[in-house]
């Protein structure tokens, strides 16, 4: 008991320092960002997220990089449409091959939530980009309108960036204005659609409908729960 | 905007040092050379267009994909225990590690914690996988040289570690054993004693092989000075792990940033770094990386605490509305998932960040200028795993 006791205090103590920290590199950035930075989140002593203004986005990249976050995490898309296919696995909607008109409306019933730092459109591109000698790191996310997907390359500012924005580019369709290099990564040349967009169905999952959790594997400690409680 | 131009200026002189080398006396007419899907130096299949002005690479393209198997969309149809038998296969051969970082990140997010015995055994496995993992990369790092006998060795030594993987999860190659708020099983009988003994194999490899390969003069002629990565470039593209050590970076997540739930702390190690960045100092500090993991799992087999190795958690798991994100040191590098849960019993979205997909879009600028059959050792110092790239 003494040692739980005591490693709660250090970590809450742990706690207020880092956050201190997060929120100090918060104020800096919404000060060098001004209306560039739309929102952002800070969770006590593990993580910071900021929203920029889509144009702001090669920009937040640059000033961070000059503020020593030189090492480059990744760069990905972020779909917040609920899937037209149902929540999930047990759902009967998704043992359709086509979103079917209840499907339709549950979609629209259950209205569409972004994540932290919130958001306003469906299309979010997202980054993480890491200062290695502080160990700070810094989650940036951009909205995109759905009628306007387009936001600047981070290549000038993180080369690193390259491989990332060819992914996200197939895999959801948004075009990084000014790179190089827009070709398909991992599809082949012709390929149609853009496999990771939540209206894009799982053709696997359409052609064998999974048989949904029948099969709980029992954790183990199960047994004697009777006897913990 | 000061700020701007030297960022300028930096990715100037980054692309002026990759055009330096390429250093053409006589023009020549052009040949693209294809390497691979197979060769044996890309570790699955990876292809690389190489436009070659007589011996030297004056483009270099990789080109993979053939073996994209979308698991980022599987998980958003997988409920999350299942998704550990998807990413099992992502670095096949530190299978355990993959696991690692999305179970943590799923904890975070249920804001469970394993117990302490959970822990430790989780970090052996973990650090057993790399050792495993970059024993293989070592003994290939040989053949890519042109000496056969370090793949034998690395093979034969690397059984003694995956017998006790074997031994505890059942799966040599997939354990898929790692279990949101602990571990499926405990350890067997006798297992600690095996795996010190396996331990000690591990090191006797580590001292053959120092003194078999690195002191070998055609490996040090072949790697020292080849294919150098200055660190500031090497951390923009976000090369990490021994890659980014081998060119003087000190950092290493499990020391800097050990996420909750690993217990690398509770071990006395040190990290190596090499000032060079050539392929000679990414191969030396990955060797120093294996004795280190032996001493981290000795260290941490003498002091497994009792008690249980699952936490309580719900016989169905529904992950609470967030976004986390975890990363690990795991064999290749940095892996990190970015989970996002809509408080369902699927995640919502996962972002796979691997360690070799960063590591290899480094290519293109590094071999640059270099002459052809240095293609090879650089990428077999890089050591990417392709399943690692393609996801």
């Amino acid at each position: 008991m003494s040692d739980e006791t005591a490693v709660a205090e250090t970590d809450e103590a742990e706690i207020v320092e880092v956050d201190e920290a997060r929120e100090a590199l918060l104020s800096e950035l919404t000060s060098e960002l001004a209306d560039g930075l739309v929102e952002s989140h800070v969770r006590a002593g593990d993580d910071l997220w900021i929203r920029v203004h889509r144009d702001a986005w090669v920009d937040a990249g640059m000033t961070l990089k000059q503020m020593d976050f030189g090492y480059f995490s990744f760069l990905s898309a972020i779909d917040w449409l609920p899937s037209p296919f149902g929540r999930d696995m047990n759902s009967q909607v998704d043992l359709t091959l086509t979103p079917s008109e209840d499907a339709d409306d549950e979609a629209e019933a259950e209205p569409m939530e972004t994540g932290v730092a919130g958001g306003e459109t469906r299309f979010q591109v997202f980054a993480r980009v890491n200062d290695i000698t502080t160990g700070r790191a810094v989650t940036l996310k951009a909205d995109l309108p759905d009628d306007d997907l387009n936001v600047g390359t981070w290549i000038p500012v993180y080369p690193g960036a390259n491989w990332h924005e060819r992914e996200a580019r197939e895999m959801y369709g948004i075009n990084f204005v000014g790179h190089p290099n827009p070709r398909n990564l991992y599809l082949p040349g012709d390929f149609q659609g853009h496999p990771m967009r939540k209206d894009y169905a799982l053709l696997s999952r359409r052609i064998k409908p999974w048989p949904g959790i029948v099969d709980v594997e029992p954790m183990p400690g199960d047994d004697d729960e009777g006897d913990d409680s | 905007m000061t700020a701007v131009s030297e960022t300028e200026q930096l990715r100037y002189i980054s692309q002026q040092a990759a055009d330096a080398r390429v250093n053409v006396e006589i023009e020549t007419e052009g040949m693209t050379l294809n390497l691979g899907p197979q060769h044996p130096a890309t570790h699955g299949t990876l292809r690389i267009i190489a436009k070659l002005d007589g011996e030297q690479v004056v483009a270099a393209e990789p080109v993979m994909g053939y073996m994209h198997r979308g698991y980022e969309k599987l998980a958003e149809v997988r409920t999350y225990p299942q998704v550990t038998t998807l990413v099992n296969r992502i670095d096949w051969v530190g299978s355990f590690a993959n696991e690692t970082p999305f179970i943590l990140a799923a904890e975070k997010l249920m804001e469970i914690e394993a117990p302490p015995r959970a822990q430790y055994i989780r970090t052996i496995l973990h650090e057993m996988s790399r050792i495993a993992n970059v024993i293989l990369g070592i003994g290939d790092m040989g053949v890519q040289v042109g000496a056969v006998t370090p793949i034998f060795f690395a093979f034969r030594d690397r059984e003694y570690v995956l017998n006790q993987i074997e031994a505890v999860t059942g799966g040599r190659f997939h354990p898929n054993f790692d279990r949101i708020g602990g571990l499926k099983d405990d350890l067997p009988a006798g297992w600690i004693q095996n795996t010190k003994n396996a331990m000690e194999k591990v090191r006797e490899f580590c001292d053959q092989i120092e003194e078999l390969m690195y002191g070998n003069e055609i490996f040090q002629a072949r790697t020292r000075g080849i294919g150098i990565i200055p660190a500031d470039i090497g951390l923009s593209y976000g090369l990490s792990g021994v890659n980014i050590r081998g060119s003087g970076v000190d950092w290493d997540v499990r020391r800097d940033a050990t996420p909750h739930g690993l217990v690398y702390d509770k071990a006395d190690w040190k990290v190596w770094t090499h000032p060079d960045g050539d392929s000679y100092s990414r191969m030396w500090v990955r060797l120093q990386e294996v004795r280190e993991g032996t001493k981290i799992v000795d260290q941490l087999l003498d002091d497994i605490p009792s008690g249980p190795i699952m936490a309580k958690v719900p016989r169905i798991i529904k992950v609470p509305a967030g976004e986390a994100y975890v990363e690990t040191e795991n064999p290749l590098g940095v892996m990190g998932y970015y989970v996002i849960s809509k408080g369902d019993l699927n995640p919502f979205r996962v972002k796979i960040r691997s360690a070799s997909f960063n590591n290899v879009s480094i290519t293109p600028w590094l071999l640059k200028g270099v002459y052809v059959p240095d293609i090879i050792t650089i990428l077999g110092s890089l050591y990417f795993i392709l399943g690692d790239i393609d996801r």
